[in-house]
């Protein structure tokens, strides 16, 4: 549906230095789909997004949605945005001041190329107010609107002349938690009934992995790693990945001789012992990796258990979450965070055991 | 991030597209504005360089205008004065305007609405009927004010002398005052009032917040504010004409005034003394370029609605209040009240028991009989309101160009157009007048001379609205239009106009106010067919027909009063909601 190739984009400071925004981007998206570019800021998501919109002009590479192409550096083509028929919702909502709820949904059936009778006006723009429930507000001032509001009349005209994909810039960072989370399930819902192919820009792993088909986790305008939520949470490619989404206790070591068995399970030599972890891809003896295991993959048991993997330990501190408890042990002199259930409650100082699967400790190759 | 309009349209769509006018649009402002504005400048600068044309002697290559203007140690103090006028009318005109705006946007003082619908009353009084007021109140001779007051403390010398260079910058930075008190309100009005509340909340008071938070979020608009104050001190001609000249104080405007007025007249002269004003002017618009070139810096309009928020001053607003009221004592009433008193006499006298018993409406009825009124006021009105359109129109194409596009040399674009501002009225007719009889294109002599004359004139103030309230747009609310699939022609006239509306409307309405009183560029346009109504003052100031003139005066101030109250009603009807 939406395929983004080999995209570069640059620009110029008004100090005059050339910033590289985005390097060789190249990614697809199936026709439905929900595909987020997650990443900190000035990762460069911002600045692929607004090129797919065509708000920003790359230096190379191609955009193509449903087969037209919008971008190619090599074909010299541009489409501008109001050409593209792409919605999108802005971080600031960019509604219009000047106008009221209704006028600014109908905004772009009366200025697209293509013409709607006022009648036709009327009704789409009450469908989408409708979807978004904002159909009782139609004649209030926008300026009168709150942020979820705001923010919900921003994504009915976006999706009031039907795009072909709509672009999202952090729609909900503007919100308060208790909103976000409700409008995180809203904006699902109504993607997932109305089949949009959605790209979403977002700096929020949680919204990332609650939200999408697949993600592109980025970092200095590179594209890390591209996967379903459930690949990049549980199998991240590199560190960044494994730090940025989630959290991540990282183990330092080095394979030990034989770097791969039947059942590829490989042993990495670390500061707590040796650990077996079970590898995806193929290792060299000797090579420097570190092990990633995600902190409520870290079991503790206050007797020993039984099989391998096992390490004694000591609380070192505990903070209380409510649904958990993250404990912070020390194994030797390295501290391992574990996020348990509340009913584990070993005091600190207290001795304990430290388990970890070696399906859920994820090899990372170190340069 | 990057300036993200994509400016490259040479390479072809990917398919057919609907036809933008957005090169054509931009294109025909820019090549008007250069032509309208660069014009002037070439005949000034060609001018300086030229001996006097007279009947006998042809005009040769000469650089002794230099040599005269700037070879003795006059030009010094010619130039001191200059300063000394400019920087004190403008710091007192943006003082005195600031200090009314941040009372009327932000604090609850009592009766502001009030206030705001009478503070452009004093924007509508002409100059030259302001400083003839300002004569009455405080020559030393027949000055009212030093008169009372001597009367009351049994004072031997006269309090006030309105001939010195404080009576000067006095009556000028009052009359300049009501400038700043617009340009300035309209960038509170435009300010998001969670930025102040936010330093409130940080424990700031009142004055900390107005000190550290307003005024230096403000700080593009002031910086505009003042350079266009400096720019207007500098260059206002009656003020200097009828309070300096008497005293011996001289500043560029007059020493031009009084070079072009010698015989034979030393055009090159005045332009040698043009030129060093454009230095100084040119300096100040390159400053304000750079500083709205720093674009969403300064963003202060978001998408986000807000509903501005008042400070509450307790006790002082009755203080404040007061202010407002003396305020428009000194700018209105005491001014307007000697002009009625003066326009019902038959010979000018001090008020007295013994004068009120002389009054007569001999000079209305001489007025109302003037040769070719109806013509005179036509004149004036079609070419007040078509300058303010034309000028609203072109110069919010070019701000865009300038403060929302990466064009390269677009600050180029902004000074050109700015460029008129550093011509004093008499030296811009003057220049447009020798062109346009050089270059024979049939306006010379009908009102399109002095169109042209007005737009060139006034673009640059009408640039400094649309600025002010351009660089305050946030640069997603054109690109959600841009996705919404509008044509940039469409996003211009849908979302980017009405979002300028509430500084469209103020610039228009400034701009037909001051077109309607302009005086010194067209003295030297007019033809018995063309005349307009500042001439008619001006002409009956030259005959000494002091109270004629007062009558003209008071009827001219009524009128234009009744216009601006119509065009407020026009504003209000079709303004952005507030």
């Amino acid at each position: 549906m939406l395929t983004v190739d080999g995209l570069c984009t640059e620009y110029t400071t008004p100090g005059g230095d050339t910033v590289k925004a985005a390097q060789d981007v190249s990614f697809t998206v199936d026709q439905g789909h929900l595909f987020t570019l997650l990443g900190p800021s000035g990762c460069g998501k911002t600045t692929t997004l607004r090129s797919i919109a065509g708000l920003e002009r790359p230096r190379r590479g191609s955009i193509t949605v449903n087969d037209r192409v919008v971008y190619s550096s090599s074909a010299g083509v541009f489409v501008s945005p109001n050409q593209r028929g792409f919605g999108m919702v802005f971080q600031s909502y960019a509604i219009w001041p000047h106008m009221n709820v209704f006028q600014n949904a109908a905004f772009p059936l009366e200025v697209g190329s293509r013409r709607y009778s006022r009648q036709q006006v009327r009704e789409n723009v009450m469908r989408v107010l409708t979807a978004v429930q904002l159909d009782h507000l139609a004649d209030r001032n926008a300026t009168a609107l709150s942020g979820g509001q705001q923010q919900r009349l921003a994504l009915a005209r976006a999706l009031v002349m039907e795009p072909a994909l709509l672009l999202l810039d952090e729609p909900l960072s503007n919100l308060d938690a208790k909103l976000r989370e409700k409008m995180r399930f809203e904006l699902k819902r109504l993607q997932r009934e109305l089949k949009i192919t959605t790209v979403y820009v977002t700096h929020d792993q949680g919204e990332a992995l609650a939200l999408s088909h697949e993600i592109a986790v980025m970092h200095e305008g590179r594209i890390q790693q591209i996967g379903s939520p459930r690949d990049i949470y549980e199998r991240p490619a590199t560190q960044f990945v494994a730090d940025f989404v989630g959290s991540s206790n990282f183990i330092d070591g080095t394979v030990t001789g034989p770097a791969s068995t039947p059942d590829g399970s490989v042993i990495v030599r670390t500061e707590i012992g040796d650990v077996t972890v079970r590898a995806l891809q193929t290792l060299a003896a000797d090579q420097r990796v570190a092990v990633s295991v995600r902190p409520e993959d870290v079991e503790l048991t206050e007797d020993r258990p039984a099989g391998g993997n096992v390490w004694e330990g000591r609380v070192d501190q505990k903070v209380f979450l409510g649904e958990a408890v993250d404990f912070q042990v020390k194994v030797g002199t390295r501290t391992l965070l574990s996020r348990r259930h509340p009913t584990l409650r070993t005091k600190i100082g207290d001795a304990i055991f430290v388990q970890l699967d070696p399906e859920k400790c994820v090899v990372l190759k170190v340069a | 991030m990057s300036e993200a309009i994509p400016n490259d349209v040479s390479q072809p769509a990917a398919e057919a597209r609907g036809f933008d006018w957005k090169w054509i649009v931009i294109g025909a402002c820019v090549a008007f504005t250069v032509y309208i504005a660069v014009i002037p400048l070439g005949f000034l600068l060609w001018q300086s360089f030229r001996t006097p044309q007279t009947a006998a002697v042809d005009s040769v290559f000469t650089i002794a205008n230099y040599a005269t203007a700037y070879g003795t140690s006059d030009t010094v103090r010619l130039f001191w004065t200059s300063i000394q006028f400019a920087s004190g009318t403008a710091l007192l005109a943006f003082l005195l305007g600031t200090t009314l705006a941040w009372m009327n946007e932000r604090t609850n003082t009592p009766f502001k609405s009030v206030f705001f619908a009478l503070s452009v009353i004093p924007l509508i009084i002409p100059g030259i009927l302001f400083t003839v007021a300002w004569i009455l109140l405080a020559s030393p001779q027949i000055g009212i004010i030093n008169l009372v007051l001597q009367g009351w403390f049994g004072l031997a010398e006269p309090p006030f002398d309105i001939y010195s260079l404080r009576g000067m910058i006095w009556v000028d930075g009052l009359h300049y005052s009501p400038m700043a008190f617009l340009l300035m309100s309209a960038s509170f009005r435009a300010m998001d009032p969670s930025l102040e509340e936010s330093a409130t909340m940080s424990g700031a008071n009142i004055f900390q917040v107005a000190r550290r938070v307003t005024l230096r979020l403000t700080w593009p608009a002031i910086v505009a504010t003042i350079l266009i104050l400096f720019v207007r001190a500098i260059e206002s001609f009656e003020v200097p004409a009828l309070l300096g000249l008497p005293a011996g104080i001289e500043v560029f405007t007059s020493a031009i005034y009084q070079a072009v007025h010698r015989y034979p007249s030393q055009v090159g002269l005045a332009s040698a003394y043009a030129v060093a004003l454009l230095l100084i002017t040119t300096g100040g618009v390159f400053w304000v370029s750079k500083l709205s070139g720093r674009g969403s810096q300064y963003a202060t309009m978001t998408g986000k609605g807000f509903r501005p928020r008042q400070i509450d001053l307790g006790r002082w607003r009755w203080a404040t209040a007061a202010i407002f009221i003396v305020y428009f004592l000194l700018i209105v009433v005491l001014p307007f009240a000697v002009l009625l008193w003066s326009s019902f006499q038959r010979f000018y006298a001090v008020p007295s028991m013994e004068a009120l018993g002389n009054l007569t409406l001999d000079s209305y009825r001489f007025i109302l009989h003037y040769p070719n009124l109806t013509r005179t006021i036509w004149n004036s009105v079609a070419l007040a309101v078509s300058t303010a359109t034309i000028v609203m129109l072109v110069t919010s194409v070019i701000c865009w160009v300038v403060v929302k596009t990466s064009i390269r040399g677009r600050w180029l674009l902004d000074g050109v157009a700015s460029l008129p501002i550093v011509f004093p009225g008499l030296v811009l007719g003057l220049a447009i007048m020798v062109f346009y009889l050089n270059v024979d294109v049939g306006v010379y002599g009908t009102i399109w001379i002095m169109l042209i004359a007005y737009v060139t004139r006034f673009m640059p103030y009408g640039l400094r609205y649309t600025t002010t309230s351009m660089v305050q747009i946030h640069k997603e609310l054109e690109e959600s239009a841009a996705m919404s699939g509008a044509s940039w022609s469409t996003t211009f006239r849908r979302i980017i106009l009405p979002l300028l509306k509430p500084g469209l409307l103020a610039g228009w309405i400034y701009v037909m106010i001051v077109s309607i009183r302009e005086l010194s560029t067209s003295i030297l346009l007019y033809s018995p067919d063309t005349q307009v109504i500042s001439i008619v003052i001006w002409e009956l100031w030259e005959n000494g027909q002091y109270v004629e003139l007062s009558a003209l005066g008071v009827l001219f101030i009524i009128a234009l009063f009744v216009l601006v109250l119509v065009a407020q009603w026009l504003g209000r009807k079709y303004g952005v909601k507030e």
